[in-house]
């Protein structure tokens, strides 16, 4: 096919990308932008299939197929709880097949330039950064390893060491490029590298970590198109990355924490000094019984989901409530903290999924102002994200995160299994005011009580 | 180094329409989002088509084929999970 073809191909294909994107902007329009986005993918590939130097095509079609068929199996099967892991994988695979991409690249050229070799480079390190982190992401999120950040001192001394080595092993390839070997060598202690960052960091964390990580796996697409004099791939590859450092960011601000502090800071050691200053005779137990009555009552409900809601599956439990109230003619909005959850918009998919409406999905800023003409609020294993010593304690590890105000409401319930501290490692003075009730039960067998008092009465 | 400074633009120029774009994205969109966009980054896929068919030797073919693996996977399954997620969100319209 001749070359100008391809080059507009690519273009029609980039720009489907930017429409694509562009649908997300509102749920109404997003399955349009996706169906857009894949129509830009197929155009890409059948002109690249098209390519004359593309002998044989039985290699590309065994590869396409098992492709396919594990993608479809992976997209189909998935729990909307077990989210987050797949986006890991699919942040690794992506990383991990640009970085593959360039080496081969490196192999192909006969004659590669210091500039070429350097593309090389930056993909190989990018990509296997993202390759491997995202696998210890996934081993995190999944629950195959402890979701406790690994920490041991001289930690970011033996970091800066890795990432040193792949720089210099860069700068040797890019000054030598015949020397193929140094690829390797810097995909190793990339590898090594993508390890060590993400063993560092612990769950609550994760959201930061897979925003990160998704924007990794663009920077090396756009790296790789570097490599191949590919606009396609450096327009989509930027497209992923802006999008993956706007979320990262979004995530750093709603803990008014640095990216530098999520990396290399020391958060999330479990430690739950002054607890019993905290707690002690002040904490008042309840029952769903008791909190039927509460929600009798009520004209305005606020429900707080948390991490803990997906742990135990909650969401349908949850979603038979919110329809239980609404048809008694209760007000219920969710209040949903931008990191509640593993992941970026975690909660709001799990709330869809069980038909609750998107208008019902308050951010922070929404509804913090309605909780004080809010008759109960339901927190549903949500700890650090409604503690009200982000904005009492300037010593606080939390001190500044924006939190959700719920105590401003009438009566707040906590449904939750113990006291114990959220990943922050400090005690909560909401569970002890005088407005709070605590509700110690698994999440999904709470609400469901509830369910049935309320029924009953 | 001129072609260079020509993709560099270009990639420069693009992070700026990512900006623009996707600050749009509500907040209730942002799986969505990093799903949908891991797709797109699967666009490296165009690339392991040609290492994977090209046979310029043993190494590169296999390479090539891996890579071609990964970035299916990727392309497939991320734009099918998403149109799975976006459909929840459209469902009580």
């Amino acid at each position: 096919m001749d070359k100008t073809l391809v080059s507009l191909a690519y273009l029609l294909s980039a720009s489907l990308f930017i429409f694509g994107l562009k649908g997300l902007s509102h749920p109404r329009t997003a399955v349009r932008g996706n169906m857009l986005g894949a129509l830009g993918m197929l155009i890409a590939v059948l002109v690249t299939l098209m390519d004359r130097r593309i002998l044989d095509y039985s290699t590309i079609i065994a590869g396409l197929v098992i492709g396919a068929a594990v993608g479809t199996f992976l997209a189909l099967r998935v729990q909307m709880t077990a989210m987050p892991q797949l986006v890991a994988i699919f942040n690794g695979l992506g990383g991990g097949a640009s970085a593959l991409v360039a080496g081969s690249a490196l192999y192909e050229a006969g004659d590669p330039d210091a500039l070429f070799a350097a593309a090389s480079a930056i993909s190989g390190l990018i990509g296997a950064v993202t390759f491997f982190g995202s696998g210890v992401a996934f081993a995190k999120l999944q629950g195959l390893l402890k979701e406790r950040p690994i920490r041991y001192s001289g930690e970011q001394k033996v970091k800066a060491l890795f990432f040193g080595a792949a720089l210099l092993f860069a700068y040797l390839l890019s000054s030598s490029p015949e020397s193929t070997y140094l690829y390797w060598l810097i995909l190793i202690v990339s590898a090594v590298l993508g390890v060590l960052l993400t063993i560092a960091i612990g769950g609550a964390d994760m959201p930061v970590v897979i925003a990160l990580l998704n924007s990794y796996s663009g920077l090396a697409a756009s790296a790789t198109g570097f490599v191949l004099e590919n606009t396609a791939l450096i327009i989509s590859g930027s497209l992923v990355g802006a999008s993956g450092i706007i979320l990262t960011n979004l995530m750093c601000k709603a803990m008014n924490r640095s990216l530098l502090n999520v990396l290399f800071g020391g958060f999330g050691e479990v430690s739950s000094a002054g607890e019993e200053d905290v707690y002690a005779g002040k904490v008042k137990a309840t029952s769903p019984e008791e909190v039927a009555l509460l929600l009798e009552g009520a004209r305005r409900v606020v429900i707080v989901p948390g991490y803990g809601m997906a742990v135990a599956q909650a969401q349908y439990a949850v979603r038979d409530l919110y329809n239980l109230l609404e048809s008694r003619g209760v007000e219920v909005e969710f209040g949903i903290h931008p990191v509640a959850g593993r992941m970026p918009g975690h909660m709001n998919v799990l709330l869809a999924e069980v038909d609750i409406p998107y208008e019902k999905m308050k951010e922070l800023e929404e509804i913090n102002p309605t909780f004080e003409q809010t008759d109960v609020v339901i927190v549903i294993g949500a700890n650090d994200v409604v503690n009200p010593v982000a904005q009492k304690d300037p010593k606080s590890p939390i001190a500044g995160m924006p939190v959700l105000e719920v105590w401003k409401a009438k009566t707040v319930v906590v449904v939750k299994r113990s006291l114990s501290p959220g990943f922050a490692g400090i005690p909560n003075p909401l569970f002890a005011m005088d407005n709070t009730l605590m509700l110690f039960a698994d999440a999904k067998k709470a609400v469901q009580e509830i369910v049935s008092a309320l029924k009953g009465s | 180094m001129e072609e260079f400074i020509l993709y560099f633009t270009i990639f420069v120029l693009s992070m700026f329409v990512g900006f623009e774009v996707i600050t749009k994205v509500p907040p209730t969109l942002h799986t969505p989002l990093m799903s949908g966009s891991n797709a797109i980054s699967g666009i490296t896929i165009v690339g392991a088509l040609i290492s994977a068919g090209s046979h310029h030797t043993t190494l590169t073919t296999v390479l090539g084929f891996i890579a071609l693996v990964f970035a299916t996977i990727n392309v497939v399954g991320g734009f099918l999970v998403t149109h799975r997620m976006l459909e929840m969100f459209r469902r009580k319209d």
